[in-house]
């Protein structure tokens, strides 16, 4: 136990790593085994976090549980890890979802071991983001990230679907999204990457603390790399807004994501909607904000524009779907939207209370958008394992039919609406709070968004479960059968989560404020 | 006396390929074997120096063997290995060991194949730990005739003859120049310290003057640049890597090209550093234009094996760029790059042979669906593909960026242009990657692609593995590389 | 008066091997008679060697008999060379039908040998000419020696033509040297040439018309291919190494003793003959479809390379030339001992002939490869060290840009070797086996080819004693 007090972190990090080995090891044939080995051990991280959050210390400044090793020594990079309560949260929803996920991925049944060993190494690539205490480290596990997913959704993704690349090259919908994905994402890390080795270059350190200091002591006049400081710094934030912004993804770097929603596997969509966006919005929290504040509040107008057009316009794209799974897609730009508006509204006054505020409700909204949309991801997935079909026009009335069902959509599509009482409210509440005193128009402009959420949720809902009944699914060979129990665990949690989180969100509340208020005193 | 361990080293391959030339023809089954045991016995003494060297590493050289050669003339056989080299002799044991795994099913004349092969592992052993610069003139020769019949003889037919003689002469080219540039370094030296020696320790402490360093440097380092591919003589590259048979691209692209790099560090830079100064800037060019053009061209190639050799163009760009930048993160970053690239293409090349050697087409456009049928390719491939777009976690990553720091000191649009090949490295790779190992399998494949030989299995895990424990762990070489790196400053400072 | 016999003690067991081989050849059988010649010859050649090494190795450079020769280490270590090469070229002879069984055939090639001998140590005007015609007459016999082969008599004709015409010009220079300086002892000659003018220029020029010949510079060097061509393959071996390696020695000896002064020019000179004689050597050899004909025009680039270091005129100089011309006598001898070879069992000489000869014979292939890549400058092989020493030297004497043609040659050099080895290597015969088709060679071929293989070899790896020899050659010089 010994060994687990001093390298808990490290252990939570990289088990997933040595699972993936250790399936390695398993014949191909043994699927059972592959699938049950892989939950089992997605289970191991989950419980230490559990003891993790039991003795994190939410009063104490700073990073706890820090380890850090020497890793690159020659670039002065060390592998240095730490938990705040920031961190803290994502890391929980992370280990939470991976199980879930693992779980709700036993329908597969294609190349099962490669599936379960990616997952698990997408596992520690985001775990790693969230954990990094080095900016070099950081971009690394930002990276591993990327890759797991490109191949979730290039191998396992929809067969289906046919896109035009460019000039008539036809490429296979899966194909074209996985491409999509990680184009993006890529030339959104070019940027982060240029500008990380800039920082590296000029302080020869990439400790994250250390950095930040010295960043932010720099004389905005003095003379660098050829340009004044605060262009280059202006460059520099940028350059990380926009790798950030595109993992988020916020409007107009938004269009991979309903893309790479509508072909990924379910349980790559919950990973994919839960975690990797928040790893953007965490990105704007732990660099963005801390790095640059002076160009954080300089442009927060901008942040706070593209974050009202995110709302607005997800709000109105997702109205506008007929496929259940774009629909979800873009509520999460429209949900994610609300990250950004928290977190520019506090970039205006960093260290107010209405600052605090606005932050505290954009973490939570991270958390609890995770929740609620890997459960609406899982739930399309249900469905259209059932039917093979996501098209909203070719459902109706199928809550006689499937009343389990339907009482689980209903519910998780309550939490994303926003229905006071569900996790949902909660959060969103808390970034109109805070933003509102400081951003009145765009936040009174997002409004507009919450009102269509109503809207396009409403839609789905009716859609799906009300309304003439679809006599196609009602019997025969198509007849649609009922949630099952292995679903119905994977649901479990997270309702139950929502249903916490919206009746008593404090014990994670606190954990974020007092994050928060350390963090941007 | 010490165990002369670089000695045995270098010379167990020559031994080797004297041998197997004196067995009967027939013993094809014998000749592989010895090749084996030859190159298992390489790798483990050539595995076993590395380590001696990650244990102490230092700026100085080590395990150094002098003998007289001609004395008269100052020539002597001085071989030694700092921590730039050692890296570099453990590749060339790994790719001599997975070569001769891969090769195993060479049936036209193995006797000679694999004795040529080997007669070129000793010359490249040869030079990476050559601390004479006759010797490594003369190992660098040996290197390179080899390479003429390897691929002549047993490459693809269509244009082997063509791509052969190309290679050889550029080859040679560029080494007679940097050969007048040794010999004039030699002769300066003399007319300064009155002593003749081409003893590079010696040499390196001339002081030769800045003009004769303006003059010389670039015959010198652009001589033996050609072998690394450096724009614009990279040309010879490409054509080669296709025309070979699978071994020898490996040892072509994954060690032979090194040599090039290597040498014009060992000659060029820290032979004349105050050359490399007023030079650095044109180097620094064309490096810039290896890096993005190669990437550029490798993307509209339809051959595998020329998507790959022009990303090897490209990613030796990234070496002589790093070279260039002539500061301690660009330099530790190339001389990663080099281990990195050595064994990134080398399983590529090992990859594609496989492939080839089944489907009978290296077109991508006529490939697809290889990842049933040969899953550990696939596998391989992909992770070399992760490794060549610079993928943190792979050794790829923690070579490149250093080489991008150090690039950013010297001017930071470069380092913006140099990153775009970045991207146009993951959109190429990528594109093989789905359009051969994935995606539907042309009608005609379907069924004739056989599995690979668990010797093959071998050897592609080998270079895997290597790639990804320098990747999450730099420690393991990086430490040694920055003594040796120290060692270059320094003679770049004191001149 | 100096009456050291010692001086020629070589030339002496040399003709009292003649004798020898003249006496005993009528008491053979026919059917011995092959053998028994050819190991005499070759044993007798290598005991000569022997004997020399041993006992008449010079100990202090001086003037002997006269002063007709000196016995210093520049003739010393030239002897050995040339009844070196005699003795492997008497085992190639061997294998050959129309020379082994001819006493006079072994008889010629010694007296040749006698000749060049002289030629190495000659230091008087008079010696010197009859070293050259006692070199030459035998040569051009043996030249034309298979009278029932057109192409042989043409050649041993053209030959005789040439080198009759070229030392009469010869022998005019000279004439004038002795008009010049009343003496015919040429170390006696420094003071006479000191400045430059039309007549002395001339003068050279007249010499090396002479030797330009024997060495088959450019412009002088239209008999070779085919010379080269026609005559017996082991005599045209014996030709471009030893009868070139002597033209070598008599033109070091005569230019560095005893025009000193005049040196600025003849460098110049012989500059540009070296590179009209690498670039039209290595150019006109690309477009040969004979190898006889490729090696021919190989040998007079060779030439212009070993010039190279002539050019440079320094102690390293000289040193590299002779050290170039060891590299080079081992490597065309197994050149054209594996063309002898291929002849005998192919009866062709044309490059096409030899696809696919490597699967034909691996060895023979192999050793075609080390001369081959020997005579392109690749290591391991003694062309490679003997391509640096010279141009090395010419680098120290300053002659940067004579260095760059003599490697922009040896690129164009590269090419053709290589494309000789594709044939070797890479084609195959058309349409049929050519396991079944194997390259038969005589155990005296075999030995002499692993002789000149191994010397090449040798040459290449082990510099020091070689290059010890070259020092005490060049040590006579200065």
């Amino acid at each position: 136990m010994d060994f687990l007090n001093t390298h808990l972190l490290t252990t939570i990090l990289f088990f997933p790593v040595f699972a993936a080995l250790l399936i390695l090891f398993i014949p191909n044939e043994q699927v059972k085994a592959i699938r049950w080995t892989a939950l089992m051990t997605s289970l191991v991280p989950f419980i230490l976090t559990i003891i993790l959050w039991g003795r994190f210390d939410s009063t104490a400044a700073g990073f706890q549980f820090q380890e850090q090793y020497s890793w690159y020594e020659a670039i002065h990079s060390t592998f240095h890890v730490g938990v705040d309560g920031l961190s803290l949260s994502m890391v929980l929803l992370t280990t939470l979802l991976t199980p879930l996920a693992i779980l709700a991925s036993f329908g597969i049944a294609d190349k099962v071991k490669a599936y379960m060993m990616l997952f698990l190494f997408l596992e520690t690539g985001m775990l790693g983001v969230f954990l990094a205490m080095d900016l070099l480290i950081f971009f690394v596990f930002w990276e591993i990230g990327l890759v797991p997913m490109y191949f979730l959704i290039n191998q396992w993704g929809s067969p289906k679907g046919e896109r035009e690349l460019w000039a008539g090259v036809k490429v296979s919908a899966r194909n074209y999204a996985s491409l999509k994905f990680m184009v993006y994402t890529m030339a959104g890390s070019l940027g982060l990457l240029l500008a990380i080795q800039m920082l590296g270059v000029l302080f020869q350190n990439y400790d994250l603390a250390y950095l930040t200091e010295q960043w932010n002591a720099l004389d905005g006049n003095a003379s660098l790399l050829g340009l004044t400081v605060s262009q280059v710094k202006t460059v520099a934030f940028w350059a990380f807004v926009v790798a950030f912004a595109l993992k988020v993804p916020v409007w107009p770097f938004h269009t991979w994501l309903p893309d790479a929603h509508t072909e990924a596997p379910t349980a790559g969509s919950m990973i994919l909607a839960g975690v990797l966006l928040k790893l953007g919005a965490y990105g704007f929290l732990r660099l963005v904000l801390p790095l640059f504040p002076a160009e954080a509040q300089q442009y927060a107008g901008w942040m706070a524009f593209l974050a009202t057009m995110a709302i607005v316009f997800g709000a109105f794209a997702s109205y506008g779907q007929t496929d259940f799974k774009r629909l979800v897609a873009y509520s999460s730009v429209n949900h994610m939207g609300f990250v950004l508006l928290g977190i520019a509204a506090a970039a205006t006054a960093i260290g107010t209370k209405e600052a605090t505020i606005a932050l505290n409700g954009a973490v939570l909204q991270m958390f609890n958008h995770g929740l609620s949309a890997a459960g609406m991801f899982f739930l399309v997935g249900v469905i259209y394992e059932r039917t093979h079909t996501r098209n909203l026009e070719e459902f109706g009335g199928l809550f006689p039919l499937v009343p389990v069902y339907g009482g689980i959509l209903i519910f998780t599509s309550m939490a994303s609406l926003g229905l006071p009482g569900l996790n949902g409210f909660v959060s969103e509440f808390m970034v109109v709070q805070g933003s509102f005193p400081l951003l009145p128009v765009y936040t009174s402009l997002s409004m507009i968004g919450l009102l269509f959420t109503g809207a396009y949720i409403l839609k789905g809902v009716r859609k799906i479960l009300h309304g003439p009944l679809n006599e196609h699914w009602a019997h025969g060979e198509h007849k649609l059968t009922e949630i099952n129990g292995r679903e119905i665990i994977v649901m479990a949690p997270l309702m139950a989560l929502i249903l916490f989180l919206g009746l008593w969100p404090m014990p994670l509340l606190d954990v974020i404020n007092k994050a928060m208020v350390l963090l941007f005193h | 006396m010490q165990f002369p361990i670089i000695s045995i080293i270098v010379f167990t391959p020559l031994v080797a390929a004297v041998i197997m030339l004196m067995m009967s023809k027939e013993a094809k089954t014998e000749v592989r074997v010895l090749a084996l045991a030859a190159a298992v016995f390489d790798l483990i003494l050539s595995g076993w120096l590395y380590f001696q060297v990650y244990a102490n590493p230092t700026t100085a050289y080590q395990f150094i063997e002098k003998v007289a050669w001609l004395p008269i003339l100052g020539i002597s056989y001085h071989v030694g290995v700092d921590g730039i080299s050692a890296p570099m002799v453990l590749l060339t044991g790994i790719v001599m060991f997975t070569g001769v795994l891969i090769s195993w099913g060479v049936d036209d004349r193995p006797r000679e194949f694999f004795a040529f092969l080997f007669l070129l592992a000793g010359g490249v052993f040869g030079v990476f730990v050559s601390l004479d610069l006759f010797m490594l003139f003369f190992f660098y020769e040996i290197a390179v005739f080899p390479m003429y019949l390897l691929i002549a003889i047993w490459g693809w037919k269509v244009t082997r003859e063509y791509a052969a003689m190309k290679l050889t002469l550029y080859l040679f080219i560029g080494s007679v120049f940097a050969l007048v540039g040794a010999l004039a370094m030699y002769y300066a030296n003399y007319q300064m310290h009155g002593v003749l020696t081409f003893d590079m320790l010696e040499l390196e402490k001339a002081g030769f003057s800045s003009a004769f360093q303006y003059i010389w440097f670039m015959p010198v380092f652009m001589g033996f640049a050609v072998l690394g591919g450096i724009f614009p003589f990279h040309n010879w590259s490409p054509d080669g890597h296709v025309a070979a048979p699978t071994a020898v691209s490996m040892f072509h692209a994954g060690v032979l090209m090194k040599l090039g790099a290597f040498a014009a560090l060992r000659v060029g830079i820290m032979l004349l550093p105050e050359g490399a100064k007023q030079w650095g800037w044109l180097i620094f060019g064309f490096a810039m234009v290896n890096v993005v053009y190669g990437a550029f061209i490798a993307m509209i190639q339809t051959d595998m094996k020329y998507v790959i050799g022009f990303s090897s163009v490209s990613h030796m760009g990234l070496v002589s760029l790093g070279f260039a930048t002539l500061n301690r993160e660009g330099m530790i970053g190339a001389s990663l790059q080099m281990f990195s690239h050595g064994v990134m293409t080398a399983l590529f090349f090992a990859a594609v042979g496989m492939v080839y050697d089944r489907a009978h087409t290296r077109q991508i456009p006529e490939l697809g669906g290889m990842s049933k049928p040969l899953p550990w390719v696939a596998v391989a491939f992909i992770i070399g593909s992760l490794v060549s777009m610079g993928m943190p976690g792979f050794s790829g990553f923690v070579a490149e960026f250093p080489i991008f720091m150090g690039v950013w000191q010297v001017s930071s649009i470069a380092a913006i242009v140099a990153s775009i090949s970045i991207v146009i490295t993951a959109a190429y790779v990528l594109l093989v990657v789905r359009k051969a190992f994935f995606g539907d399998m042309p009608e005609h494949l379907e069924g004739h692609i056989t599995p690979i030989r668990p010797l093959d299995k071998v050897a592609l895990v080998t270079l895997c593995l290597l790639m990804i424990t320098l990747g999450t762990l730099p420690g393991v070489m990086v430490p040694m590389v920055s003594q040796g790196v120290e060692n270059v400053l320094r003679i770049l400072g004191g001149a | 008066m100096n009456f050291n016999l010692m001086a020629v003690f070589p030339e002496l067991l040399l003709l009292a091997l003649a004798v020898v081989i003249l006496v005993v050849d009528p008491f053979w059988k026919d059917s011995n008679r092959k053998n028994n010649l050819g190991w005499l010859a070759t044993l007798g050649l290598f005991g000569v060697i022997l004997a020399s090494l041993l006992f008449a190795a010079p100990a202090q450079d001086q003037l002997a008999l006269g002063g007709m020769v000196r016995y210093d280490g520049l003739g010393f270590v030239f002897k050995m060379l040339f009844i070196f090469t005699a003795a492997v070229s008497s085992l190639f002879f061997m294998d050959s039908e129309k020379l082994a069984n001819r006493a006079e055939a072994y008889v010629l090639l010694i007296a040749a040998t006698i000749g060049m001998n002289f030629m190495a140590s000659s230091t008087d005007l008079v010696m010197i000419y009859l070293a050259i015609e006692t070199t030459s007459i035998p040569m051009y016999v043996l030249s034309g020696f298979m009278l029932d082969d057109k192409r042989s008599t043409e050649a041993g004709f053209k030959y005789l033509l040439f080198g009759a015409f070229t030392s009469a010009i010869f022998l005019y220079g000279l004439s004038l040297v002795y008009g010049f300086s009343g003496t015919t002892q040429i170390s006696d000659m420094r003071g006479f040439f000191g400045t430059f003018n039309p007549v002395s220029g001339g003068l050279l020029f007249l010499l090396i018309v002479g030797l330009g010949f024997k060495i088959s510079l450019v412009p002088f060097h239209f008999w070779a291919p085919d010379t080269y061509e026609g005559a017996p393959t082991p005599v045209a071996g014996f030709l471009s190494t030893a009868s070139k390696a002597a033209g070598f020695a008599l033109l070091m000896r005569l230019f560095v003793m005893a025009f000193p002064q005049m040196a600025e020019h003849w460098q110049m000179l012989l500059a540009v003959m070296a590179t009209l004689s690498m670039t039209l050597g290595n150019l006109v050899a690309l477009a040969q479809t004979n190898i006889k004909r490729l090696l021919a025009y190989s040998s007079i680039a060779h030439a212009g390379y070993a010039l190279v270091g002539l050019v440079a005129n320094s102690k390293f100089g000289i040193e590299s030339v002779v050290y170039y011309l060891i590299a080079y006598v081992a490597t065309n001898l197994a050149a054209f001992g594996i063309i002898a070879v291929f002849q005998k069992s192919t009866g062709s000489d044309e490059i096409r002939a030899f696809d696919g000869m490597s699967r034909r014979s691996p060895y023979l292939g192999l050793a075609m490869l080390a001369a081959f890549l020997s005579l392109s400058g690749m290591p391991p092989f003694g062309g490679f060290i003997a391509k640096v020493l010279v141009f090395a030297a010419a680098m120290e004497a300053g002659w940067t840009w004579l260095v760059i043609v003599g490697v922009l040659n040896s690129i164009v050099g590269v090419y053709y070797y290589l494309t000789v080895l594709k044939y070797v290597y890479l084609y195959r015969m058309e349409g049929e086996v050519e396991e079944g088709h194997p390259i038969h060679s005589s155990r005296p071929a075999v030995i002499a080819l692993s002789i000149a293989s191994l010397g090449v070899i040798v040459v290449g790896v082990i510099f020091s004693p070689w290059f010890g020899m070259a020092t005490r050659a060049a040590a006579s010089l200065f």
